[in-house]
C-alpha cells in the first residue's frame, strides 16, 4: 500500500476511536477544534507550502463564512446551508477579485497585500454593528441537516471527523495531479514553469481562491458549533496562528498540517494560566521554528526515518 | 525548407545597457542553429526575448509567419517552444520524474475539481505519462535517476534532467542555453550525442554553447554576437572565415 493510504488509514483510525477514549465533553471539543482547524491548515498549506506564497488575512475569510451563517439566517431567515454556499461563494468572488492584482506582486507585497484585506474585513465586521452584532459578535442559529439538527457535541464531531478525512484524501490527490505538479513547479522555479506552459497567475489565483473557500467553509461550520461569532474570528493574530499551524506542522506536508493543527489548537489551552500572554508565545514559537526547525515536524522526521510524505 | 522562426531587428535595453541591438536571422525548420559569442554578448537575452521571457523594445519574432513578440513564456509553450537554461531552473522541491512530468503539463487534463476528486482516468493517465517521463530520461541518458529526488543529482545530470523536461513537452523548436557548460570533457561528448539525438528526432534545435567542437560538429548554422550585435551569419565555414569573427571571438580563443 502507498504511504499515503496507509497516511489517511491511520487517520481514520485515530478519529473513529478518540471520542470512546475522549475523557469527558472537555477533550471532545477541543477534538472537534482540532479537526476544523486541521482542515482549515490543509487548505492554507496547499497555498503556502505547496504554491509557495502566503496569506496572513485567511482569518478573514473565515469571518466572511462565519459571519454568513450568522447574518443571513438570522436576519434574512436564509436556510443555514444556503447561508454557508452564500458565504463561501462571496468568499470565492472576493478572494478572485483581490488575488489577481496581489499576484502580479512578489514577495512581500503579497504578505501586506493579505495582512490589509484581513484587517479590513475583520473592520468591517466591527463597524457593520446593526447587522453583525458589532464588537460584542452575535448568536448564530442551530445548523438543521436532512431534517435534523445538529446540537450535540458527539454529532458535531462526526461530521467534521468525516469532513477531515475527505479533506486530507482530495489534497492528497490534488498534490499528486498535473494541476497540483504545476503548483509545486511554480514554487521550486517560476521561469521554468512559465515556459512549460503554466499560467503562473492563474494557478495562484485558483489556489488562493480554494484555500481562501476551504477557511470560509469551516467559517461557517464553527459559528455553528460554537453557537456564537465574534470579529476575533477574523483577527490579525487568528491568521497568525494559522500560519504558524502550517509552519510548525510542515510546509508542503499535508499530514504535518494535521500535527501543527491538533498541537497549537491545543496549545492556549495549556498556556490558559498565561493570560494574554498567548500571542507573544505563538509570536515566539513561529520565530523558533523558522529558525531551528524550518521544515517543520512532520518532514524533519520524515526525512530523519527514511520516507512518509 | 520552411522558415520557422524569423527574427527582424530586434532590440532589448536595460537602462544603459543594449544587450540586444538590431539582430535580424531566420531559422529554418529542422536544422541546428547555434548563437555564439564572447560572455555577455546577449545571447541569453537573446533566447529570453524569443521565448517571451522579455519583451523587446523594438523589432519583431515571427513563428511560421505569426509575430509572436511580446507573448508570454506559456502561450509560446502552446506554439511548441521548448527551453532549458543556462543556471539551471530545476524544481528542487519535486523528484526527478516530476520534474519532467511536469514538461507535459499543456497536454495533461489540468481541472482542480477533477483532481482533488479523483476522477475516473485521471490516474491511469498519470501513470501512463509517468511511463513516456521514465523513457523520456533513458534517452537523455538519466535511466538510473528515475526514483531520484532532483536535489539529489549531480550538476551535470540536472543539465540533461533540463533536456528531458522540455522534451516532455513534444516541441517543435527547443532551445538549449549551454547543455555542456560545467561538464567535463566525457559528459560533454555525450551531450553533443544527446543534442544529435533530439534533432534527428525532428526537432528544430537552437543552441548557445561556448564548446567550439561542439558547435562546430552540430551546426547547420551559426550566429555570431558581440555587444549585443549580430557580427556574422553563416555555416560553419562561411563563420570560421570571417575576418570579423577572428578578431573579436575566435581569434581571442583559438
Ligand atoms: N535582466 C537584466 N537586467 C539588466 N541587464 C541584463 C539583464 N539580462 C541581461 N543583462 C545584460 O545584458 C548583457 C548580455 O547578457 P547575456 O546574459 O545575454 O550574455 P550571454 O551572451 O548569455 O553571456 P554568457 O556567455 O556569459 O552566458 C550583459 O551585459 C548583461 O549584464
Ligand atoms: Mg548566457
Amino acid at each position: 500500500m502507498k504511504s499515503t493510504t496507509i497516511g489517511i488509514l491511520v487517520v481514520a483510525a485515530i478519529l473513529v476511536v478518540l471520542p470512546f477514549v475522549a475523557p469527558n465533553a472537555y477533550y471532545l471539543d477541543l477534538t472537534v477544534r482540532m479537526a476544523i482547524n486541521a482542515i482549515i491548515v490543509l487548505g492554507l498549506n496547499l497555498l503556502i507550502g505547496f504554491a509557495g506564497q502566503i496569506s496572513l488575512g485567511h482569518a478573514g475569510f473565515l469571518g466572511i463564512g462565519a459571519y454568513a451563517s450568522a447574518v443571513l439566517p438570522t436576519h434574512f431567515g436564509w436556510h443555514p446551508l444556503v447561508a454557508m454556499g452564500a458565504g463561501a461563494a462571496a468568499t470565492a468572488v472576493l478572494a478572485g477579485l483581490v488575488a489577481r492584482p496581489i499576484f502580479k506582486l512578489k514577495g512581500h507585497y503579497l504578505a501586506m497585500a493579505t495582512l490589509g484585506l484581513g484587517i479590513i474585513i475583520n473592520i468591517a465586521l466591527r463597524n457593520e454593528a446593526q447587522w453583525t452584532g458589532g464588537p460584542d459578535g452575535m448568536p448564530v442559529p442551530a445548523m438543521g441537516l436532512f431534517g435534523f439538527e445538529l446540537s450535540t457535541d458527539r454529532q458535531w464531531y462526526w461530521v467534521v471527523a468525516a469532513l477531515l478525512v475527505i479533506s486530507v484524501w482530495a489534497s492528497l490527490n490534488l498534490i499528486d495531479s498535473p494541476f497540483g505538479r504545476a503548483l509545486r513547479a511554480l514554487h521550486g522555479s517560476e521561469v521554468a514553469s512559465q515556459v512549460v506552459g503554466v499560467d503562473v497567475v492563474r494557478y495562484k489565483v485558483a489556489i488562493f481562491v480554494m484555500s481562501a473557500v476551504f477557511a470560509s467553509l469551516m467559517g461557517s461550520v464553527t459559528a455553528h458549533y460554537i453557537g456564537f461569532v465574534s470579529p476575533n474570528f477574523a483577527d490579525f493574530f487568528h491568521s497568525i496562528e494559522l500560519v504558524t499551524m502550517v509552519v510548525v506542522g510542515g510546509m508542503a506536508s499535508v499530514f504535518g498540517s494535521l500535527v501543527g493543527a491538533v498541537l497549537l489548537t491545543a496549545l492556549p489551552q495549556a498556556l490558559a494560566t498565561f493570560e494574554g500572554w498567548e500571542t507573544v508565545v505563538f509570536g515566539a514559537i513561529l520565530m523558533g521554528f523558522m529558525i531551528f526547525l524550518p521544515k517543520g515536524i512532520v518532514p524533519t522526521l520524515a526525512a530523519k526515518f527514511g520516507k512518509g510524505d | 525548407m520552411a522558415r520557422l522562426l524569423e527574427v527582424s531587428d530586434l532590440s532589448i535595453h536595460f537602462g544603459g545597457v543594449k544587450a540586444v541591438q538590431n539582430v535580424s536571422f531566420g531559422i529554418d525548420a529542422g536544422i541546428v542553429y547555434s548563437v555564439i559569442g564572447p560572455n555577455g554578448a546577449g545571447k541569453t537575452t537573446l533566447f529570453n526575448l524569443i521565448t517571451g521571457v522579455y519583451k523587446p523594445t523594438a523589432g519583431e519574432i515571427r513563428l511560421d509567419g505569426e509575430a509572436i513578440h511580446g507573448r508570454s513564456p506559456n502561450e509560446l509553450a502552446r506554439r511548441g517552444m521548448a527551453r532549458t537554461f543556462q543556471n539551471l531552473q530545476i524544481c528542487m522541491n519535486m523528484s526527478a520524474i516530476e520534474n519532467v512530468m511536469v514538461g507535459a503539463h499543456l497536454r495533461l487534463d489540468r481541472n482542480l475539481v477533477k483532481a482533488a476528486l479523483r476522477f475516473p482516468g485521471l490516474k491511469r493517465r498519470d501513470r501512463e505519462l509517468r511511463d513516456e517521463a521514465a523513457q523520456l530520461m533513458d534517452f537523455v541518458g538519466l535511466g538510473q535517476y528515475v526514483e531520484a529526488r532532483a536535489d539529489s543529482m549531480p550538476y551535470g545530470a540536472l543539465k540533461r534532467l533540463e533536456i528531458a523536461r522540455a522534451l516532455a513537452m513534444k516541441p517543435r523548436l527547443i532551445f538549449l542555453d549551454e547543455p555542456a557548460a560545467g561538464l567535463n570533457p566525457k559528459e560533454t561528448i555525450e551531450v553533443d550525442h544527446l543534442v544529435r539525438k533530439v534533432a534527428d528526432s525532428g526537432v528544430t534545435v537552437v543552441l548557445v554553447e561556448h564548446d567550439m567542437k561542439m558547435v562546430m560538429n552540430l551546426s547547420d548554422r551559426i550566429l555570431v554576437l558581440d555587444y549585443g550585435k549580430k557580427l556574422a551569419e553563416g555555416t560553419g565555414e562561411e563563420v570560421r572565415r570571417n575576418p570579423d569573427v577572428i578578431a573579436a571571438y575566435l581569434g581571442a580563443h583559438a
